[in-house]
């Protein structure tokens, strides 16, 4: 499979069944891609794919010839350096093993929908968990992020 | 977990030989000697300055060597805190590394041997790290004056910069020099009035990382070239073994390395984790027909509740509480249930070995370094010194990362062994928990049925107390175990109840604890999770009986535990007399690992008849606030935890087996019910105490109460998905 990740075209060859998720872990030995539960119900894997934030552990690698990929370790749109600002800003993460994900949903949010309610925060992030329950700093982080896009 | 421990009583014993010289009598005194440096140990070749808990570096960099792990609590942060505060280091200059496994130096003073937990590292540490920057910061003077030739007395350190008689530098120019000092025989800590970082605010020094992807920072991140990964089948019910197994399949799988029996299971070594899981599904298993625990939660809840009805244990029994019954003018009687409980931290368990046959290296979320440290001696045969243990940081615990029977390191360790074994070369192998075989793989909060007979006098006041509980020990047949068990009874089964402090003379408390095939362990505030939801939800029982005030109630029982009702006052007094439009009101307050916290939930039904907490406004003594903006996030993060359980979290099993499988059935908390959060810091000057755990007993309780005001529901099984409430 030939695919775009991170701006550089990589060649993969593994089973086209393999999950997105263990390519880039296993294969390419990226790791900011977190694994949680493996049936994109805790958004610890989420990365872009085609600009859309997608649960790489259901993306299969057979199914990705051609797309563009970008992870945690080099998203660098104006809307995550402003959710990466805010997060530290803020303090966000506890243990941070979920905050890849959040990072690249909230990231996605942002660039749709510049100014989010607390309506499209709850929709945009209610994919991702947070067993040390980060919520309440994730929302104001979000918020944070908005003002700062804005300036 | 862990917190009923003192140095009076052994030391708990690692499972293997004497490769500790425990020292008895070490709780919290100031150990110098603990941190001086040895001649000799100061790197001449690098130009550092290495202690055991302080590296500075000609670079200038700050390097704090961390005892506890840290798994999200932040820990690390609160460690530097304490360096930087005595050091004088500039804020961005301090780094944290996880110390190396060493129970002569970094032994947690509470368990007597290295290891975190039970919301201890803080007041565990607070003298000894303190104390440890102040050393290094004498060497760097003493470094200063000597180069400048001026005295010592001279020399000042402001944000990581020195100074004197006109001269300026950094720590780091002056690294080399002062690895050559002689360290001190003793040090002055700095007066609270002169903290600049104690009590104000820290950066959490790993955020930078773990909004970055926190690449190669976890156990599960940990890739030692040529390294396979590793999967374990285990028995489907706790206990059950294996009558025979056809991996003819799995091993056509092309990457697919080996098949190994061990005691825990049939494991999967592969070259990466997909093929690895694949290779387990392609097994084909046989386990032998009813061995293991075959009861279903519903049958053990039937034995639970039958054995309410015979006296049990007694802890702590005072007065005559039948007596007074038998004249209150009021009693109510009720009885609880709660269900078992997974820890399910976002970073599912695993640790990777190395093992060559004459040594063996470890990497992972290690949270009882001691206990893994031996466990993995113990299993493959090495000398405590043939083993090394590179602790990661932990993508959550909540207890899971700290087992007592080190089971994790021990099958990891049997990984090993079974592939050097089977004639392979020596390569790294992870062994890596999928999600459910976290869901499904015991080690819970156990199961607990609670009965309650509580009186009022005529004047509404508790007139006497009888309370038995039904659970699993969790501490019986570990190495804790003289700590915490006591004449049958242990203390994590009671905790909260028999220690209370509210005024209640007349007060019997029994336990039983059955016993189940089913593994248990510490889940975040331990025993207070069932504890305090029983406590604090008769307490405002008997208020509404009494015709008292909830606040006024509990007030009135709490003459003799000022730090309990201060915290109550605190958080009353900041919520005001109502909450937002359209919510209801409930408290609790509790203290736990010797911090206080009172909870004020304002809590709203929805159309659907399911609960939304929108607001909880929380007071918190924890003695010094080291890192206020760490407490914070701790209460908002231990409440969030405890409201998980309580709404949707319940682990069951049918005929054995763990009915519930990963995040689709076994439901954390999401971010729509995430409340609003307000926390108020009492400003003590007492030594520090927890804070990782305390923020999670009062939430429960406080909601139930809640909700008691808006549908006159008193929700007593747990968890609220049961009646329709979520």
């Amino acid at each position: 499979m030939q695919l775009t990740i991170n701006g550089e075209p990589r060649e993969i060859d593994a089973n086209p069944d393999m999950p997105l998720l263990w390519v880039l872990r296993d294969e390419l030995k990226m790791t900011g891609t977190k694994f949680g539960c493996g049936v994109a119900s805790c958004g610890a894997c989420t990365v872009h794919i085609n600009g859309e934030a997608t649960r790489s552990c259901q993306a299969l690698i057979g199914d990705l010839e051609g797309a563009t990929v970008t992870t945690i370790e080099a998203i660098d749109t104006p809307a995550a350096r402003a959710i990466q600002t805010a997060w530290v800003e803020l303090q966000v993460p506890q243990c941070g093993y979920c905050q890849s994900g959040q990072i690249m949903s909230a990231s996605a949010l942002l660039t749709e929908t510049p100014k989010p309610t607390d309506d499209d925060i709850d929709a945009a992030m209610e994919g991702n968990l947070c067993r040390c329950a980060t919520y309440a700093r994730i929302r104001r982080a979000i918020h944070r992020a908005a003002e700062i896009m804005e300036a | 977990m862990l917190h009923y421990l003192d140095a009076k009583r052994p030391a708990p014993q690692p499972t293997r030989r004497t490769f500790l010289k425990l020292s008895a009598g070490a709780l919290g005194g100031l150990l110098i000697g603990a941190v001086i440096p040895q001649k000799g140990l100061a790197d001449t070749a690098s130009g550092a300055l290495a202690t055991p808990f302080v590296h500075i570096t000609p670079d200038n960099r700050v390097i704090v060597l961390s005892k506890h792990l840290d798994k999200g609590q932040g820990t690390a942060t609160g460690l530097a805190t304490l360096v930087a505060e005595e050091l004088d280091a500039a804020a961005d200059q301090v780094e944290v590394e996880f110390a190396p496994s060493n129970p002569e130096l970094y032994k947690n003073f509470l368990f007597g041997l290295q290891g975190t937990g039970g919301s201890t590292a803080m007041a565990n540490s607070f003298d000894q790290y303190r104390q440890a920057g102040a050393v290094v910061r004498a060497m760097i003077v003493a470094a200063a004056a000597s180069e400048w030739g001026v005295p010592t007395g001279d020399i000042t350190i402001t944000n990581g910069v020195v100074s004197g008689g006109g001269n300026l530098a950094t720590l780091g120019e002056l690294s080399a020099l002062a690895a050559a000092q002689e360290p001190p025989a003793e040090v002055t800590l700095k007066s609270p009035e002169d903290w600049v970082y104690i009590g104000k605010g820290f950066p959490r020094v790993e955020l930078p990382m773990k909004t970055r992807g926190s690449v190669g920072l976890f156990g599960m991140d940990a890739q030692p070239e040529g390294g396979l990964v590793a999967v374990t089948a285990r028995p489907p019910r706790f206990g059950a073994t294996l009558a025979s197994v056809d991996a003819t399949a799995a091993l056509a799988l092309d990457g697919v390395e080996a098949v190994l029996e061990i005691p825990q299971g049939v494991v999967v070594v592969a070259t990466n984790t997909w093929t690895a899981m694949q290779g387990r599904e392609a097994l084909v298993l046989d386990w032998v027909a009813g061995s293991g625990e075959t009861r279903g939660t519903d049958a053990l809840l039937d034995e639970f509740r039958a054995a309410l009805d015979a006296p049990g244990l007694p802890s702590h029994p005072r007065g005559d509480a039948s007596a007074k019954l038998a004249q209150a003018a009021q009693v109510i009687e009720a009885e609880y249930v709660f269900p078992y409980l997974a820890h399910a931290p976002m970073e599912p368990l695993d640790m990777t070995v190395l093992y060559d046959g004459q040594s063996a290296t470890f990497w992972g979320g290690s949270q009882i370094q001691t206990l893994d440290h031996g466990t993995a001696a113990a299993v493959l045969g090495l000398d405590f010194p043939q083993i090394t243990i590179n602790t990661r940081w932990g993508g959550g615990s909540f207890g899971r990362r700290a087992t007592p029977d080190g089971h994790l390191a021990a099958e990891t360790a049997m990984i090993g062994k079974a592939w050097l074994d089977a004639g392979n070369a020596a390569r790294p192998i992870k062994l890596v928990y999928s999600r459910e075989d976290d869901i499904r793989g015991g080690y819970y909060r156990p199961m607990a049925v609670h009965r309650v007979r509580a009186g009022l006098d005529a004047e509404g006041n508790i007139s006497g107390w009888e309370h038995r509980i039904v659970s699993q020990s969790i501490f019986t047949g570990t190495s804790f175990e003289s700590f915490v068990v006591q004449d049958g009874v242990d203390h994590s089964t009671v905790e909260g109840i028999s220690d209370t402090t509210y005024a209640i003379p007349d007060m019997h408390v029994d336990v039983h604890h059955p016993k189940v095939g089913v593994p248990t362990l510490w889940w975040r505030s331990v025993g207070h999770t069932h504890t305090a939801y029983v406590m604090e939800t008769m307490m405002d029982e008997l208020a509404v009986a009494a015709g008292r005030d909830p606040v006024e109630f509990r007030l009135a029982h709490l003459a003799e535990d000022a730090r309990l009702a201060g915290v109550l006052h605190l958080a009353a007094e900041k919520a005001g007399p109502t909450g937002p439009e359209g919510t209801h009101r409930g408290i609790a307050v509790h203290k736990s690992f010797n911090s206080y916290v009172a909870e004020i939930a304002d809590v709203r039904i929805r159309d659907d008849g399911t609960v939304k907490v929108e607001k909880v406004t929380c007071g918190v003594d924890c003695g010094v606030p080291i890192n206020p903006d760490n407490i914070n996030a701790q209460i908002e993060g231990g409440l969030g935890y405890g409201l998980s359980a309580i709404l949707r979290e319940e682990i069951t099993m049918v005929d054995g087996e763990v009915a519930q499988w990963n995040y689709p059935d076994y439901t954390p908390l999401r971010i729509a019910d995430m409340p609003e959060v307000e926390v108020h810091i009492v400003r003590s000057d007492a030594a520090p105490t927890g804070i990782g755990e305390p923020g999670t007993p009062p939430i429960g309780p406080a909601v139930a109460n809640a909700v008691f005001r808006a549908t006159g529901t008193r929700v007593r099984e747990l968890p609220f998905t049961r009646h329709g409430l979520a």
